[in-house]
């Protein structure tokens, strides 16, 4: 980024009308917020270049406190929806936040279609392993055996990978870190946002709350330590056998590949298409 | 001018309709009887720089309609039965969030599964009560093919207008029924573009309605920053749990459609004055409904047809007034009788309404029309 313009403030994409905002003491949300905002502004974007969408969860109410294009929408289906508006108004910068149930549960389908398409949408995924909003039960990313309000005796599900998951299925970037590491949340969403084509960023956050308090976490600096602890950085993970990698999280970048995303493709179809509407 | 006249399938009209309307956009999941409209999209839209989007299933094909709205185009999807399910709660965003797009039903028989390839008319009430929530709901319905293209357009028309999803029910008699079908010109037609705020605004409130109930919409990039939510929300576009506020939008969601019925409800008259015995029905049962009246005249009988272009809103109002003096009214639906209720509650308690039903994926035939007719003539 040669030319950075410093007229964007991140404070300007912040409605502080609407502060203190609703998330609990001890929750990840407001960091990795001020993290894309911080993004956004090393990126020279300003509000009415973006489109947020946003689905249901603590994560779905970021956009209460953003001065931007913000599209609010139903528990799931954010991907979709973002991918509309970025094939209809391509100049946009579109990033969708969803939370482990928006992006991997209930709206899995649409994460992996969404990364085989290679769709031009920034996904900005804070994984907090269980859904907070309703008061804590478990999710696709919650760990296995973990306690939730609907899993007592632990949960029987192991918990699904999201980064390996959207990189398998087509997804150009791919990239995962915490709470803990907070400089690497502003990073991997500025490598998001210049990036073409689909670009997921998963941050595992802390909810001292609900998935803390059902697991000897409920302090809010003791889970960001074991967040620190269960981290494992990608390059180290060849060294490790399966048994040391179980319920860890592995960060760093997954897939940062240039190629083909869905609307350069598409552009090549639609001129194919006007080609052969002159020959007829 | 030479008029361009096209023998095509009623499915193929369905796009030729919303590409003059100005559509550039198109999300979908194939489903039998309504395939043939995602594959003529998909051969005509990129060839004027639209998009064509099969998507991972309904769902999303109609999030993606909604979102392609949002970013300015004209969208629409086309599905049939237990997609329409599928897509029933996103219409619901479409309706909250006051996002024009048009969703095309060619429907088929149920539940679930049903009769893939058979008609049925039995999702009309589906349409106006599919979602969870008050609300009203602008649903039309074709009986020919050329309806399915003059009907599209004023589909779009109406989504624009009143920034709100229009369900476009057509079933698959008319679906895959080929016709002589006059392709319009832009001239020909009006084509209604959504309401945009004024310049130099100091402020633009996304859910502030002007006097028509309807807000002006922003398309992100332009001068205003916009919001959509999903959510109850206030003229800002923040979510509130207000009483007050809650009720204002729920009833300017409803009142900005029941209110402006008489610009939205289309009908079509055959003899409906002064006939005895009135039919009314909508979509491929029209068709059968008119060669019954033409039969029953014959025998010496006076028939007229009210046609619904317009089926939701319902015409209640008119309705009422025009089976007054009627010796009876038939109500022919392919399903087990949905709009005859509608019907009952609007007619004169002495009048008999009588339906005639077919809920076996079998067209209605005249006959069993005038079967019915004569029955209500005994009574």
């Amino acid at each position: 980024m040669s030319k950075r313009s410093r007229e964007v403030s991140w404070k300007a994409f912040l409605r502080e009308e609407n502060l203190p905002h609703q998330w609990c003491p001890g929750c990840g949300y407001g960091v990795i917020l001020k993290s894309m905002l911080y993004a956004f502004e090393k990126g020279g974007i300003a509000p009415k270049d973006v489109v947020v969408v946003t689905g249901i969860g603590c994560w779905g109410k970021a956009d209460d406190y953003l001065y931007a294009n913000t599209v609010h929408v139903t528990h799931g289906r954010a991907l979709p929806v973002a991918t509309g508006i970025k094939v209809a108004n391509p100049s946009m910068k579109v990033i969708a936040l969803m939370g482990d149930g928006d992006s991997a549960t209930i709206g899995g389908n649409h994460l992996i279609h969404s990364s085989r398409r290679n769709i031009d949408v920034v996904a900005l995924v804070a994984n907090n392993l269980n859904y907070g909003m309703t008061g804590g039960q478990y999710s696709c990313t919650t760990p296995l055996y973990s306690r939730t309000s609907t899993s007592w005796y632990g949960d029987p599900e192991p918990a699904l990978d999201i980064c390996r998951l959207s990189e398998t299925a087509g997804a150009s970037f791919v990239a995962r870190t915490t709470v803990y590491h907070a400089a690497m949340i502003e990073k991997y969403i500025g490598m998001a946002l210049s990036h073409e084509g689909f670009s997921l960023v998963e941050v595992i956050s802390p909810c001292p709350t609900y998935f803390g308090r059902y697991n000897k976490l409920s302090k809010a600096p003791q889970m960001l330590k074991w967040l620190k602890e269960q981290s494992i950085p990608i390059e180290r993970v060849k060294d490790l056998s399966e048994e040391n990698l179980k319920e860890k999280f592995v960060t760093g970048v997954f897939a940062d590949k240039k190629g083909h995303s869905f609307l350069s493709r598409y552009r090549e179809i639609q001129s194919r298409a006007r080609n052969e509407l002159e020959s007829e | 001018m030479k008029k361009k006249v096209r023998f095509m399938l009623g499915n193929e009209a369905i796009v030729e309709g919303a590409l003059l309307a100005g559509a550039t956009f198109f999300a979908g999941y194939p489903i039998t009887p309504s395939s043939e409209v995602a594959e003529r999209a998909s051969r005509k839209l990129p060839q004027i720089g639209g998009c064509y989007l099969q998507m991972e299933d309904e769902i999303a094909s109609i999030a993606a309609i909604i979102g392609a709205s949002i970013g300015g185009a004209k969208a629409f999807t086309a599905t049939s039965g237990p997609g329409f399910s599928l897509m029933q709660e996103n219409i619901g965003l479409a309706i909250m969030a006051e996002v024009p797009c048009v969703i095309v039903n060619v429907q088929r028989s149920g539940p679930s599964t049903g009769l893939a390839t058979r008609p049925a008319q039995a999702d009309i009430m589906q349409a106006r009560w599919g979602r969870h929530g008050d609300h009203s709901v602008i649903a039309l319905s074709p009986a020919t093919v050329q309806e399915c293209f003059d009907l599209m357009v004023q589909a779009f028309n109406m989504a624009e207008k009143y920034r709100c999803p229009v369900l476009f029910m057509a079933d698959e008699t008319v679906g895959h029924l080929r016709e002589n079908c006059v392709l319009r010109s832009r001239d020909e037609v009006e084509i209604v573009n959504r309401k945009r705020p004024p310049e130099g605004l100091e402020e633009y409130f996304p859910y502030k309605a002007d006097d028509d109930l309807v807000p002006p919409m922003v398309t992100p990039g332009s001068d205003y920053l916009t919001r959509f939510h999903s959510s109850t929300h206030n003229e800002k576009g923040l979510p509130t749990s207000s009483p007050q506020e809650a009720r204002k939008l729920i009833k300017r969601l409803y009142d900005k459609i029941e209110k402006n019925k008489d610009d939205i409800i289309m009908y079509r008259e055959f003899d409906v004055t002064k006939c005895e015995y009135l039919v009314i029905c909508f979509g491929g049962a029209v068709r059968a409904a008119r060669q019954a009246a033409i039969e029953a005249r014959e025998e010496g009988l006076s028939v007229g047809v009210l046609q619904l272009q317009t089926v939701w809103p319902f015409p209640a109002e008119y309705i009422s007034e025009v089976s007054k003096g009627k010796r009876g009214i038939i109500v022919p639906e392919m399903n087990m009788g949905q709009i005859i209720g509608e019907v009952r509650k609007a007619v004169p308690d002495k009048i008999p309404v009588l339906g005639a039903n077919r809920y076996d994926g079998e067209p209605l035939t005249p006959k069993e029309i005038i079967q019915v007719l004569g029955e209500v003539v005994s009574l």
